[in-house]
């Protein structure tokens, strides 16, 4: 086996130097003559034979042509196609940073620790928040554990949720909600598209501990954010924003009136594949910084009153407070966190704004294309790069009239908005989506509604 | 001992062992990044978002790309890494990292894949999730499984609500969790987030599970034993059948923490041994890189009477003999994260189950014990072994001798890193005082088992005479101990501005061997 370093001597001469401490051990299976008899396994693992490099890449190359190749894709809804900058594979994939350990030895991974310090300060630039962490695994659970930071903080147990957010989100929010005895109460959305904000008001009771809220919300619209933090904070709830598309935040002004931002940074040069891994984080304002769960990292000196970095604040982690920790979160995302690292330092500061700008451009565009074909929906509100069409015909059977124009559709939305009716679906453009794409996808929904409704008539 | 003295203007190393922080090295209106031409009308964005807009984005870095690519290359070189020597981290696994995983999980068509795309554009992706799960359903003996969590305590979570999920469908999810002293803290964590509470359950003179008091405290109110085989003293709980006998016995159910799973691969099977749930963590056992702290990924693996509860959705062959995700399971927990969790990690692992195949899991299974117990021979004269028991995949050695002379494990596993090694886990299991918990994985040779062991040694020798040159180690690195009471006090944990940072020293490099 290649990845083993060992010669078959080599073997033979360790078990005989454990033999002369441990008489008795003179075999292999002495080592494991703890596992009692019953349950020793005599045969071979039913798994593949033993494979090749080349064997392993072609066996994944013939995955990989199972999947989508050469479609012009309008899917977003919480994942999206950005361009990734080849630096951050090139560093990344530097084996100092891809195969080292969590960095609990400062001394030997400062590396790390200092590229976290940057990562944590770029986020509270972008969220508006006084400090970040150091990651969560993803947006939705990011979200769930910004809930339960609220709760901790208020003492209240309830939880007011925009049925805006993702649906996914909400039901990772369900999920760890249902344990915690925190029953959610889900408010919906006016006709721009934006929570309402009335109902919203009458949704938050003297027991809410916050209100949750994306915005970007799903549909693409962004919130008031002021507006909402007013209605919230009126009744002594915290506001969380929830952000699944990072690169709004380049032209978007940043939630600075939520208490909390949880944010899925995937955007941030990191592949969609197949939904992970990703990157969560929560930002938030000072105040409550010991609340926060998860790794941060923190600036301090050495012995000799040198500049340096390390894990701080873990008396709030499970390692030392076990069942009285604020999460049970240990493994994060640090790897990917780097990559957003990276990619924000490729961007910077004027990259960003600009990146942010050619999404908005290209979603103008394709709302106005798909806009002569469909009627689109929400109008009122600002949007980032996606929205919602009313096509003429149901979403799922456009979008397999679609496939055969070398295109994904839009999300159909109806699995999660029954009341948007069947014919809804979500659609996004970002900076990779070409003119020459949208162009397409407006002129084959123009052949193939008319087909589509004869099949259905 | 003399100590050289560095003047403070003699620059003995590059700037690259000053590297600043990115902001540090910023100015305004250098770029490393050129949009592709816009090929739409631009657009106004005052105009379209109103009061919506963004006026500044404050201290974002402004550089080119070279200037990026040493920033952060030379960050790196202030890691240490699998890629550079030994992990001996007990309870960690850092094992090597094959580079084809990296390779493969960026293949076209995988790495680009959205979790939207049509089921019948997903099959590649489908299929590299069904042959992961057949697999790790035959490595572990289980029935079902669900490769949605995102790490190791994220699939202790998933696992403790199939377990309520359980309970609840047979009228009362009772109340608590027993849990040994020797276990890892996300485990406690973990119920407590299942809303359950936690009963410590004592470990007997062997560190073992001590069945008395197991029989004692497991009652119709315990949902469920969370325990770690091997233990973290790397012992196989070779009573495991009555364990779990007299637990199912209540009605509670065994749950297995995976995290040692290293040590039985290709050897024994804890679904043959009676665990009910378990979870794995692909970022040990199955090689995915740990990255500085993840991504991990973390499956949920149990048997047929907890299916029904598996987190939503649930992967299926359909009667065309297509792969597709179902969501219709009207008793499950939910979904623990959105889309289908940490892909990218099961490409990783299934390709190092590939390169393995039955033959090269269970050599590397028996690699991972033989190492471990050629240190425990070869150190146990050095270190006291405050457990005798035969051990699997790791050992661990308590700093008593050592001790006695005022030095104690974390200095040792500081003085490690002057040797060029990373410590071992310090003051874990808590079980042990003085805990120096050893795992070599099967990736480490003879011959770094061997350097790994004379550093002990002679640590050990040092410790006797002269205690001084461990308690302040380490002398080699960039910097010394940090000061970590101070970040605690009062953290700093964003950059404010030159103002408000402690400026760079010149590296004087006045160390001492």
């Amino acid at each position: 086996m290649r990845y083993l370093p060992k010669s078959p001597q080599d073997r033979v001469e360790m078990l005989a130097a454990i033999n002369e401490v441990t008489p008795g051990v003179d075999s292999i299976d002495a080592l494991f003559s703890t596992i009692p008899a019953e349950f020793q396994l005599r045969r071979d693992l039913a798994v593949p034979r033993q494979h090749s490099e080349s064997e392993i890449i072609d066996r994944f190359r013939a995955f990989a042509e199972n999947n989508a190749a050469g479609y012009a894709s309008f899917l977003g809804a919480g994942v999206y196609r950005h361009y990734k900058p080849v630096i951050i594979d090139s560093l990344v994939q530097r084996g100092e940073f891809l195969t080292s350990y969590t960095p609990y030895q400062p001394e030997i991974a400062q590396g790390t620790l200092q590229a976290m310090f940057e990562f944590q300060t770029m986020i509270c630039e972008l969220t508006g928040m006084e400090i970040a962490n150091a990651s969560m695994y993803d947006g939705s659970t990011g979200a769930a554990e910004a809930m339960m930071m609220a709760v901790r903080i208020t003492g209240r147990d309830r939880a007011v949720v925009a049925r805006t957010v993702h649906p996914e989100y909400r039901e990772v929010l369900a999920t760890y909600a249902q344990h915690q005895a925190i029953p959610i109460c889900e408010v919906g959305y006016a006709a721009n598209g934006r929570v309402d904000l009335a109902a919203l008001d009458a949704a938050i009771t003297p027991e809410t501990a916050c209100v949750l809220i994306q915005s970007p919300n799903f549909f693409g619209t962004i919130e008031d954010v002021a507006a909402i933090a007013e209605i919230a904070h009126a009744k002594g709830a915290l506001l969380i924003v929830s952000i699944a598309e990072a690169v709004s935040l380049g032209i978007v002004r940043p939630p600075t009136e939520a208490d909390i931002v949880s944010l899925e940074a995937q955007s941030f040069g990191v592949a969609m594949s197949y939904g992970g891994p990703y990157c969560g984080v929560i930002a938030c304002k000072e105040k409550i910084m010991r609340q926060m769960p998860g790794r941060l990292v923190g600036e301090t000196v050495d012995a000799d009153g040198k500049r340096g970095y390390v894990l701080t604040l873990s008396t709030r982690e499970q390692h030392i407070r076990r069942e009285k920790a604020t999460s049970n979160i240990c493994t994060n995302q640090a790897l990917v966190a780097m990559m957003a690292t990276i990619f924000l330092t490729v961007y910077g500061k004027q990259g960003l704004r600009e990146l942010a700008e050619h999404n908005l451009a290209k979603a103008d565009y394709l709302k106005n294309a798909l806009g002569a074909e469909a009627k689109v929906l929400f109008d009122g509100a600002p949007r980032f790069h996606e929205f919602v069409v009313d096509l003429p015909a149901s979403a799922e059977d456009t979008n397999t009239a679609l496939l055969e124009h070398k295109i994904i559709g839009g999300l159909p939305l109806a699995r999660w908005y029954p009341e948007l009716g069947p014919n809804a679906s979500l659609w996004c453009a970002t900076e990779l989506t070409t003119r020459a794409q949208m162009d397409a996808a407006a002129a084959s929904l123009r052949a193939i509604v008319p087909a589509t409704e004869l099949t259905r008539a | 001992m003399t100590k050289f003295q560095g003047s403070p203007k003699k620059a003995t190393t590059h700037v690259n062992q000053n590297e600043g922080l990115i902001f540090e090295k910023s100015s305004p209106g250098k770029k490393a990044y050129r949009l592709a031409e816009l090929d739409v009308p631009s657009v106004d964005a005052a105009e379209l978002l109103g009061s919506a807009v963004r006026s500044t984005l404050g201290v974002m870095p402004e550089l080119s790309e070279i200037e990026i690519i040493r920033h952060f290359t030379r960050l790196s070189t202030w890691n240490y890494a699998i890629d550079l020597g030994m992990y001996p981290l007990g309870s960690c696994t850092m094992k090597y990292n094959p580079r084809v995983n990296e390779v493969v999980s960026r293949l076209e068509g995988i790495a680009d894949a959205h979790p939207y795309q049509p089921e019948s554009l997903s099959q590649g992706c489908l299929g590299i999730m069904k042959l992961l799960q057949d697999c790790l359903l035959e490595i572990t003996g289980m029935d079902a499984i669900t490769l949605q969590p995102a790490a190791g305590a994220h699939g202790e979570f998933t696992g403790i609500l199939l377990v309520r999920a359980y309970h609840e469908s047979k009228g009362n999810a009772r109340k608590k969790i027993l849990i040994p002293d020797s276990a890892h803290g996300t485990n406690p964590a973990t119920a407590a987030v299942c809303g359950y509470q936690v009963a410590n359950l004592k470990s007997n003179a062997q560190g073992m599970v001590d069945l008395a008091e197991l029989e004692r405290m497991v009652d119709e109110d315990t949902a469920a034993l969370m325990l770690t085989n091997p233990s973290t003293i790397g012992v196989f709980e070779s009573e495991i059948h009555r364990i779990a006998d007299i637990l199912h016995a209540k009605g509670a159910l065994l749950y297995m923490d995976g995290a040692n799973m290293n040590a039985l691969v290709g050897k024994t099977r804890p679904g043959d041994f009676g665990v009910d749930v378990m979870h794995l963590n692909l970022h040990k056992t199955f090689s995915t890189p740990h990255g500085g702290g993840g991504p991990g990924s973390g499956p949920v693996a149990c048997k047929k009477i907890l299916e029904p509860f598996l987190p939503t959705p649930v992967l299926v062959t359909r009667a065309d003999a297509a792969l597709g995700l179902d969501f219709n399971r009207p008793q499950s927990v939910g979904r623990v994260r959105a889309f289908c969790g940490n892909f990218g990690m099961f490409v990783r692992a299934l390709a190092y189950i590939l390169a393995n195949g039955p033959d090269g899991l269970r050599q590397t299974t028996e690699d991972a014990v033989l190492n471990a117990n050629y240190i425990r021979a070869k150190l146990s004269g050095t270190f006291e072994l405050p457990f005798t028991t035969p051990t699997l995949h790791e050992v661990v050695f308590s700093d008593r001798l050592q001790a006695a002379n005022g030095v104690k494990t974390g200095d040792m596993g500081k003085r490690l890193i002057d040797y060029g090694f990373h410590s071992y886990t310090v003051s874990f299991p808590m079980i042990v005082h003085g805990a120096m918990m050893i795992e070599p994985t099967e990736s480490e040779s003879r011959e770094e088992l061997d350097l790994l062991i004379d550093a002990l040694r002679q640590i050990a020798r040092e410790a006797a005479e002269n205690p001084e040159l461990v308690q302040s180690a380490p002398h080699t690195t960039r910097i010394s101990r940090l000061d970590e009471t101070a970040a605690a006090r009062k953290p700093v944990l964003r950059w404010k501005g030159p103002a408000a940072s402690i400026p760079l020293t010149p590296d004087t490099a006045a160390k001492e061997w």
